[in-house]
């Protein structure tokens, strides 16, 4: 545990971190990079759970919806991790002591797991089914879960600013 | 002078028994924010992939006007809900938005970004055949499909940043 903490401290206390602290504009800035990603990420998302509930994109197969738009949505997820790391180590041991942030954290692991297991599992006979409109259940289950994880993830990261005092 | 009468009006709205209960209610306004942060997520994101798509920098596989027909239908019934909160959050703090200049820089892209988005959306349905052949109509859109790529990111720059530019 000491180990992680001096992992965290390392980080906290280098110039980077101390210049996105000080500075007036650098945090606000790398802050709406941070947003404009993450929503990125989400309404791309979106577009591949609605066809996954087959409310959207039915006259296309599952595949063809996640080849157009996945690379996409990784994209927009590297820039919000990136710039996401850069906000949390301005304040790192502050952040680590929110509960809407270690949340958020967790539940942005939920989607990539609930993602994993619909593509290692459920999703491995895709090819038998990926045309239909009505998909098997736990292609519905993926998509429907995906949706309410990432409206939690965006509701824990707004709720982290009313909880918290960085400035 | 026009200050002053600003000034004024966001007294009284602040003294609005709605604006009351919005300003003592602790979770309405961030529950309002996130309302509004989820709307701008599928409005600006389906923009944008449109916008690509004009660029064929995704789902070049698909012929333009479905694109077109995926995506910017959504925009119009999520702008009213993202009108709602906005409105209501104004309502709550009235200083906050309507005595920063910030907040009127977003408004005015928004106004470029509506009419950008809609002049896109007639002109792919009107004439969808034409939309990946012609040279000159394709050179148009990728004109204005940068423009828009533009503006929308301006309208998410500007929205975070009245929280930073705010009147005291």
């Amino acid at each position: 545990m000491q180990q992680f903490w001096d992992f965290i401290s390392y980080f906290e206390d280098s110039g980077l971190a101390d210049n996105i602290r000080e500075n007036d504009v650098l945090f606000p800035l790398i802050e709406s990079v941070h947003v404009l990603a993450i929503c990125l990420v989400v309404g791309s998302i979106l577009v591949v759970d609605l066809r996954l509930l087959g409310l959207a994109s039915v006259n296309r197969s599952v595949t063809r919806v996640t080849s157009g738009i996945l690379p996409f949505t990784w994209s927009a997820f590297a820039v919000a991790a990136a710039s996401g790391i850069l906000l949390f180590i301005s304040n790192a041991t502050k952040y680590l002591g929110n509960g809407y942030f270690v949340a958020k954290i967790f539940l942005i692991c939920a989607a990539g797991l609930n993602m994993a297991i619909f593509h290692g599992i459920s999703g491995r006979d895709l090819p038998r089914w990926e045309n239909e409109t009505v998909l098997p259940l736990p292609a519905r289950l993926a998509g429907g879960l995906s949706i309410l994880l990432w409206i939690s993830v965006v509701t824990c990261g707004r709720w982290i600013g009313f909880t918290m005092r960085v400035h | 002078m026009i200050d002053l009468g600003l000034s004024e009006f966001c007294k009284w709205l602040a003294a609005t028994s709605l604006s009351q209960t919005i300003q003592t209610t602790g979770w309405i306004i961030p529950a309002l924010q996130t309302i509004h942060i989820l709307s701008v997520a599928v409005v600006f994101s389906s923009a944008i992939l449109v916008d690509l798509r004009i660029w064929r920098l995704l789902e070049r596989d698909v012929p333009m006007p479905e694109v077109a027909r995926r995506f910017l239908p959504t925009v119009w019934p999520v702008l009213l809900i993202l009108l709602t909160t906005g409105s209501l959050l104004i309502i709550g703090e009235p200083r906050r938005s309507l005595l920063n200049s910030t907040f009127y820089l977003k408004m005015a892209l928004l106004a470029v970004a509506i009419v950008l988005t809609a002049g896109l959306q007639r002109s792919i349905s009107s004439s969808p055949n034409s939309w990946d052949r012609n040279r000159a109509r394709r050179m148009a859109g990728r004109f204005a499909a940068s423009v828009s790529i533009l503006v929308w990111c301006g309208i998410l720059f500007a929205g975070r940043w009245i929280a930073y530019t705010q009147a005291g």
